[in-house]
């Protein structure tokens, strides 16, 4: 007997109790979307600030200042003080078709050895044929390109979780995916060489740092130079490590001015530009870090401890297995100006959508999407999903149109575009690839030209960059991809 | 522990010599299980390509031929009792090369002398309907039905625990510097003092040549030849549905992508002839090389996020075929040259050991009966605890998941750390749960981890 689940139904379900789920759980709470509950697999709520303990959060949301641990418990203190559940320790596994449906498409029931597939087909969005020329056009049609037009029976709004308390499947009306982003560890950017213990990332470190107050090491490399690889400079001096040097492939840093001139005045630890990490020595233990320098020649770092910082990769594993579409460019659910994904119903926000901006702006998105669950949750019937396991009739995908990045620009979120759908703040964000000056950036759809501006701001990689967003009305709503593009 | 006297020690914990160990602590003899590294399978059987061969493509006639056949018999019944994950994809070797479509027919035939007889022949059109996903240009195939996957970690720990719980002692951190042999036994030299023992098994891997030479042979030299491998994220499974095999030509073996039972794709490996027995290291124009022929065999797949990169190191030698040779006059068997076969031929490996040692003149006694034991279960194709209401409602340790993208509960961890061959280093708590293996590689839970392995040795050293 494995498959005993208990039956539940909620109002809404928030998958993530980072500062983005918990601030939308706040808001929904207080609006009175009836029942909201928010799902942590963590056994703590509060998400990545948690683990940080220096200073500089909330300016934007909260308008003061805090530390880390203190914002993630002013978010948990709001959503509960609002009414909103949240539950820790518990992990949504996956998508469920409703009982009685096909049991095809359910993620996690076996059908025997070989049989199991990773990713199930799960009802798309998107019409089948617009889905397939949104796919056409985006070149994302590879890895969810199979979903499209089949499992029409599942709902992506029925997901099972695990707890200690057992296995559940939950019913909602609407599901927001709140689930963050990590850092590319060592191994999926390639990084050759032998694998020894004292390679982190800084989420890895940080919980050891902070939350566990485990040894790290004595002499560290940090491999990055955005915001976060400054954060963690301050962690590893924190748990007394010594830092050896900040290194980028970049030709110059990322962070801003200030924390960069502070980092190197107080701790004069040295940044390194233009340098590329060949590889990882050591056998048990890192003994150090290759690098290739500015005139191609090549030298060891010695250290015992390499973090490898930023390089932002979304926890899209739940979007992806609903078969939402992907946006090629964030690698996170393609959302609309409103945070709906291409699932009626299904909205995503924070860094799982724009992977990564301040834990403010992450909160202040999913304040956004509150007040489009609210939207949606009214123009819905409050009936629970019927019995095909489809919610609503109309998609809301039908006439967006993609946004597709493309020269110095590796991504623009919101990327479902629509002539009338403001998106929060009238601004869309962007992420560079590589360092532009003076940017001339250019948005087009097709052959037309809907504005051309020349920027002061550098685009800086790992530094967000916002785009206003007042040309979106000259969108053809049933024409091209749109493109976003440096010139 | 010196002076201690065994009736049978084996040198080298890995598949072979676990299994070996397995097969003679079911007989009355006091048998040791000895080893340089902190965990069993620690070398080269920890990072191989995890295939369960049919030996559909051995030279016939050799003694790799016979023990893979066998052994694939064997350890796909003992793995079904023992809940080590199998799955039986079959194995498609695609032909991208007008010689390579050329070659199949006569792999087909040498299938049938090795008495394989289940091979297909494919068109290019059934090619791409058994696998969507195939980049263009495929000529033909050939399906091998039964090849399949299984799990390389706990094939080995489940030998060690069937022979630690007949009996047998299992010294791990005991590196052999040298053998003295006597008229009444050998005297094995290690780090940790003298073992004494009547006969001698040397499985020692890529060290199975020095060992050897300490008794005083010189068959064979052990060249260390490294696969780099490179896993993929767990969403890139639906891409492949078969173990697809490249078509060995003169030019060599070649690229393979295969599923693995953890759910994720496996694409390599890389033939790399060293002369370093501990360059398990990958290098730049190894991944680059593997993603070149990734991107040809299955293109989407390169799309998808790296899980992990590793090598590993074949105990390769100047001859083709497995070097098992008994000196009874010196009561000491070799198991030398076991390549990547060795995985699926381990238990036919074993049986034809022990033979050999009875053989050489040591009474085996009547064997007990004996029982494989049940092992957790890492394989995708199998429920694993966190799915189980079951197992939650009696322990909701097994509700709690630590490692998010593994889902590998506090229940399994646990389990792993009082096991009787019990996890004592992170790489041994991964191959024994998964904890940390996956897409964020310890992001979210390296530091809880870290603190459990860290609580569990911790209070053994103030014990």
């Amino acid at each position: 007997m494995t498959e005993a689940r208990t039956e539940r139904a909620v109002d809404v379900l928030i998958v993530g109790a980072g500062p983005a789920g918990l601030s939308a759980a706040t808001e929904l709470a207080r609006a009175g979307a009836g029942t909201v509950e928010v799902i942590e697999r963590e056994q703590a709520a509060g998400g990545i600030p948690r683990h940080s303990r220096h200073t500089g959060y909330g300016l934007r949301d909260l308008h003061r200042i805090l530390t880390g641990p203190s914002y993630a418990r002013h978010h948990i203190e709001a959503a509960l003080a609002a009414g909103a559940h949240l539950r820790t320790g518990v992990t949504v596994t996956g998508w469920s078709p409703l009982p009685g449906a096909s049991a095809r498409t359910e993620s996690g029931a076996s059908s025997g050895p070989g049989h199991r597939r990773a990713v199930p087909p799960a009802a798309p969005g998107l019409t089948a044929p617009r889905a397939a020329a949104w796919a056409d056009q985006t070149g994302a049609a590879g890895r969810s390109g199979s979903a499209w037009g089949e499992g029409r029976d599942a709902a992506p709004l029925v997901v099972t979780t695990t707890g200690p308390g057992g296995l559940e499947r939950i019913r909602a009306r609407a599901v927001l995916l709140a689930t963050g982003a990590r850092e590319r560890p060592r191994s999926a950017r390639l990084v050759p060489g032998s694998r020894p213990a004292g390679v982190y990332t800084t989420g890895q470190l940080q919980q050891e740092v902070y939350v566990r107050h485990q040894r790290i090491g004595r002499r560290a490399v940090v491999v990055g130079t955005e915001h976060v690889a400054y954060s963690a400079a301050l962690t590893l001096r924190h748990a007394g490590v010594e830092v050896r040097a900040l290194l980028t492939d970049l030709p110059r840093q990322q962070s801003y001015a200030a924390f960069h001139h502070a980092l190197r005045l107080a701790y004069t630890i040295p940044v390194l530009a233009a340098h590329t990490v060949t590889a990882i020595h050591g056998r048990d233990r890192v003994t150090g870090v290759g690098v290739r320098r500015p005139d191609g020649t090549e030298a060891v770092i010695a250290c015992d401890t390499v973090v490898f910082t930023g390089d932002w990769i979304p926890d899209h594993e739940l979007a992806r297995r609903a078969g939402l579409a992907i946006d090629p460019g964030t690698r996170g659910p393609a959302v609309t100006a409103t945070l709906s994904t291409t699932h009626p119903g299904v909205f995503a926000a924070g860094n799982l959508v724009h992977p990564v901006e301040t834990a403010d702006n992450a909160a202040l998105a999913g304040r956004a999407a509150a007040r489009s669950i609210l939207a949606h949750l009214n123009a819905a019937p409050p009936t629970t999903p019927s019995a095909s396991g489809t919610t609503l009739a109309a998609s809301p995908t039908s006439d967006l149109v993609p946004v597709r990045a493309g020269g110095a620009l590796r991504w623009a979120a919101p990327n479902l575009l629509h002539p009338d759908a403001r998106p929060d703040r009238d601004r869309l964000i962007l992420w560079a690839a590589t360092i532009a000056h003076h940017p001339h950036i250019e948005i087009r759809q097709k052959d037309r030209v809907l504005w051309s501006t020349r920027r002061h701001r550098p685009l800086v990689p790992g530094r967000p960059y916002y785009l206003p967003s007042h040309w979106l009305p000259a969108i053809d709503p049933h024409g091209a991809p749109i493109e976003i593009t440096t010139v | 522990m010196d002076g201690e006297a065994y009736d049978v020690l084996i040198i080298g914990a890995g598949v072979v010599g676990t299994a070996i160990a397995r097969d003679l602590a079911r007989h009355p003899l006091r048998a040791a299980l000895v080893d340089a590294a902190a965990d069993v399978g620690e070398g080269t059987s920890k990072a191989n390509t995890a295939i369960l061969h049919t030996g559909f493509d051995a030279t016939p006639g050799t003694l790799e031929s016979r023990l893979v056949r066998r052994g694939h018999d064997l350890l796909r019944d003992y793995a079904a009792r023992a809940g080590i994950p199998v799955e039986r994809t079959g194995a498609i070797l695609v032909a991208w090369t007008e010689e390579q479509r050329d070659a199949l027919p006569a792999l087909a035939e040498k299938a049938a002398a090795n008495g394989y007889h289940a091979t297909e022949l494919i068109t290019p059109e059934e090619c791409y309907r058994r696998e969507p996903h195939l980049g263009p240009g495929a000529l033909g195939g050939l399906v091998v039905p039964d090849e399949g996957i299984i799990c390389p970690w706990t094939t080995p720990i489940a030998y060690a625990t069937e022979a630690v719980r007949a009996g047998a002692d299992l010294r791990l951190n005991t590196r052999v510097t040298g053998v003295t042999p006597g008229p009444e036994g050998h005297e094995v030299h290690t780090g940790r003092g003298v073992l004494r023992t009547r006969y001698l098994i040397n499985a020692a891997g890529l060290y199975g040549d020095a060992i050897d030479r300490m008794l005083g042979h010189a068959a064979f030299t052990v060249t260390p030849r490294r696969g780099q491998l490179i896993v993929f994220d767990k969403l890139s499974r639906p891409l492949a549905a078969h173990i697809l095999l490249p078509v060995p030509t003169a030019m060599g073996k070649g690229v393979l992508v295969a599923p693995t039972v953890y759910g994720n794709v496996m694409l390599g490996p890389t033939a790399e002839d060293l002369d370093d027995k501990t360059a398990t290291g990958s290098t730049a124009a190894g991944l680059a090389m593997l993603r070149e022929k990734g991107a040809a065999i299955l293109p989407e797949l390169l799309e998808e996020e790296v899980t992990a990169v590793y090598a590993g190191l074949r105990a390769a030698t100047e001859h083709a075929d497995y070097q098992i040779t008994a000196h009874a006059e010196q009561r000491y068997v070799t198991v030398g040259g076991i390549r990547s076969t060795g995985l699926t031929a381990s238990l036919a490996i074993a049986e034809h050991v022990r033979g050999l040692l009875a053989e050489a003149g040591l009474p085996l006694g009547e064997p007990r009966e004996s029982t494989p034991p049940r092992m957790p279960n890492l394989g995708e194709a199998f429920p694993r605890p966190y799915e189980r209401a079951d197992l939650i409602a009696a322990d909701p340790a097994y509700g709690e998941i630590v490692c998010h993208c593994e889902r590998v509960t506090r229940g399994e961890i646990r389990d792993a750390l009082h096991a009787d061959v019990p996890a004592r280093t992170p790489g041994g708590l991964s191959r024994r749960t998964r904890a940390t293996n996956g897409r964020c590689q310890a992001f979210y839970c390296g530091a809880e981890v870290r603190a459990l392995l860290e609580a569990a040795t911790t209070g053994e050293r103030n014990a």
